[in-house]
């Protein structure tokens, strides 16, 4: 029930992100998203792709540090209050995320929130989030989104 | 008009010099083969015995000793008198691989402080004066050695130490101190500081020694400029004294080194052999007076030229620049020794690759330490939360085995520049040492 994103370390400076995506495009590698957590010195790229396990190591090939981490996916509708439901859930069974990004994928009304708690919490996030009727994405359906 | 300490001493004729540093030498020589088994063994392992050195000539025939001689030996292994006799310890700061301690007699204590007596009042310093002492006191000698200078001198001595900044400009303006001794960059931030205050016509200050790190001339001028005084240089370290070893006077055209104490060399960094007056090489000391920790040609890893040209200001005794760099891989950043295989260790430690660069620099007057680090996979995380905790355990470990804050930066995988497929380690940007 987890989708295997992939996180780049790029300095943060002039040209690193051009230079990475040059990388996957040139090694046709299509990025469903792609966002990124900085400081002043460097930045964390999060990427979802189709083949994270090529793209890590099409990535590692050409010098850089990457890993492929499994985060969770929700889907949620586009519309107000989509994403303030699940983090009203998440927030008032105790659970904190690490981080969050979400996107609107081309299915109509259809949004994907794509999240990380601590491991000790991921069952639970999955238990309350499904319960209450949010369905959760793995990374096969996410590459048809 | 020049005020001398000793004028006895310090005004003696070269013969009158070179007859102390002929009798004194000979007689340390045998003190130290005597008392230090450390460097007894040093001595047999190149054949000489104390009768094979009977004035400076014969120098050149002792062996050297290092940095690492003082490691392998610590903590008592130079100390020359029982421990009834040693009074005191100093420390070099913030160097936990590579500790140096340095013990003192009463009389020991007693010569560093007219060596510092000398320095301040070279720099114009009488009775009357207010010193102002904002280096720190502890381990480190720059608080105490012009703390017991000024003593000797007799002027009224503000032990202040260093830090909280508005403590010291009040002290200054409300006692009326008319000498500071701090490290320059510390006199630079002052300045600074009393003129954002609008002080600037309240304090009294005419003089200020400074010491423990490298300095430029042009840094001089700003802080002259900027505080209305006359700035000294002082140069010393904690393995020989401490500061006053040498000193400037009103010529500021190099520092005189008390050679009554202590006889210096400059010696070929590479082949160790004596170079010819005039020449730049390394400096070395040999402790002609001391008794708890008389060091015998002890190598600096100075690099600097001694001069015997006549002095305006009557001192006879030689001079040497200030320091033109260094023969090992030693970097001075805010007075504090740094050395790239400490920083080494902490980052093995740690788990980091050893691929790193050192970059000093010096931003509105104060150094600034940063290590870039190279990212590695076993670093590396999707949590920035997690990169910036492990960032922040290394720049604590840094701070451990520093003493300093050094900021860490993380870079990209083989980003670090190498030349000849050797990583450059460290890039200093301060440009401190005129060639």
């Amino acid at each position: 029930m987890t989708v295997q994103q992939l996180s780049v370390f790029i300095e943060n400076k002039p040209g690193q992100l051009s230079e990475l995506t040059k990388t996957l495009s040139q090694n046709d590698i299509d990025m469903r998203s792609l966002s990124i957590a900085e400081t002043s010195d460097f930045g964390i790229v999060r990427i979802l792709v189709d083949d994270s396990y090529n793209a890590a190591r099409i990535l590692k090939d050409a010098g850089y540090v990457c890993n492929i981490t499994p985060v969770l996916a929700a889907a949620i509708p586009d519309e107000p209050g989509g994403l303030c439901k699940p983090l009203t859930l998440l927030d008032d069974n105790g659970i904190n995320l690490e981080y969050t990004y979400v996107f609107v994928t081309r299915k109509e009304n259809l949004a994907c929130m794509i999240f990380r708690v601590s491991d000790s919490h991921k069952k639970e996030a999955v238990d309350v989030l499904t319960r209450n009727g949010i369905r959760m994405i793995c990374h096969e359906e996410l590459v048809q989104l | 008009m020049e005020h001398y300490y000793q004028p006895e001493i310090e005004l003696a004729s070269r013969e009158q010099i070179v007859a102390w540093q002929n009798e004194r030498l000979v007689k340390q020589v045998k003190y130290v083969y005597d008392n230090v088994p450390y460097y007894r063994k040093k001595m047999e392992a190149v054949g000489v015995v104390p009768e094979d050195v009977r004035s400076i000539e014969d120098l050149h025939k002792l062996p050297f000793l290092t940095k690492d001689d003082l490691r392998d030996a610590y903590p008592y292994g130079l100390l020359a008198v029982p421990l009834e006799k040693a009074v005191r310890i100093q420390s070099t700061s913030g160097t936990t691989g590579r500790r140096v301690v340095a013990f003192y007699t009463q009389h020991d204590i007693d010569l560093w402080d007219d060596c510092c007596a000398r320095a301040i009042m070279a720099a114009g310093g009488t009775a009357q004066d207010v010193v102002h002492v904002c280096y720190g006191y502890g381990l480190f000698t720059g608080g105490p050695g012009l703390n017991g200078g000024s003593h000797k001198v007799g002027s009224l001595t503000l032990p202040m130490s260093s830090g909280n900044t508005d403590r010291q400009i009040q002290f200054m303006v409300d006692l009326g101190s008319t000498i500071l001794c701090c490290t320059p960059s510390y006199a630079a931030y002052l300045g600074e500081s009393i003129h954002e205050r609008g002080l600037r016509d309240k304090i009294k200050l005419k003089a200020g020694i400074f010491g423990a790190e490298a300095w430029t001339e042009e840094m001089r001028r700003d802080i002259e400029k900027s505080l209305g005084i006359k700035a000294y240089d002082i140069y010393g370290l904690t393995e020989i004294s401490g500061p006053g070893v040498s000193f400037e006077c009103s010529e500021q055209t190099g520092m005189h080194i008390n050679e009554d104490h202590f006889i210096a060399e400059i010696i070929d960094p590479v082949t160790g052999e004596v170079l010819p007056e005039g020449s730049k090489g390394e400096l070395v000391f040999t402790c002609i007076t001391k008794e708890a920790f008389p060091l015998l040609r002890y190598r600096t890893r100075d690099i600097c030229v001694l001069s015997r040209k006549k002095c305006s200001c009557g001192r006879t005794h030689v001079k040497m620049s200030k320091p033109m760099g260094r023969s090992d891989d030693m970097l001075i950043v805010k007075g504090v020794n740094v050395f790239p295989s400490q920083i080494e260790t902490v980052l093995l430690n740690k788990g980091y690759a050893a691929n790193y660069q050192i970059v000093v620099d010096r931003v509105n007057n104060s150094d600034q330490l940063e290590v870039m680090v190279e990212m590695t996979p076993e670093m590396f995380s999707d949590s920035l939360t997690q990169v910036t905790e492990k960032e922040k355990e290394l720049v604590a470990a840094l701070k451990a085995m520093l003493g300093i804050y050094a900021r860490v930066k993380l870079v990209a995988p083989k980003s670090i520049v190498r030349s000849e497929g050797k990583a450059v380690r460290i890039i200093d940007k301060r440009n401190l040492y005129q060639q």
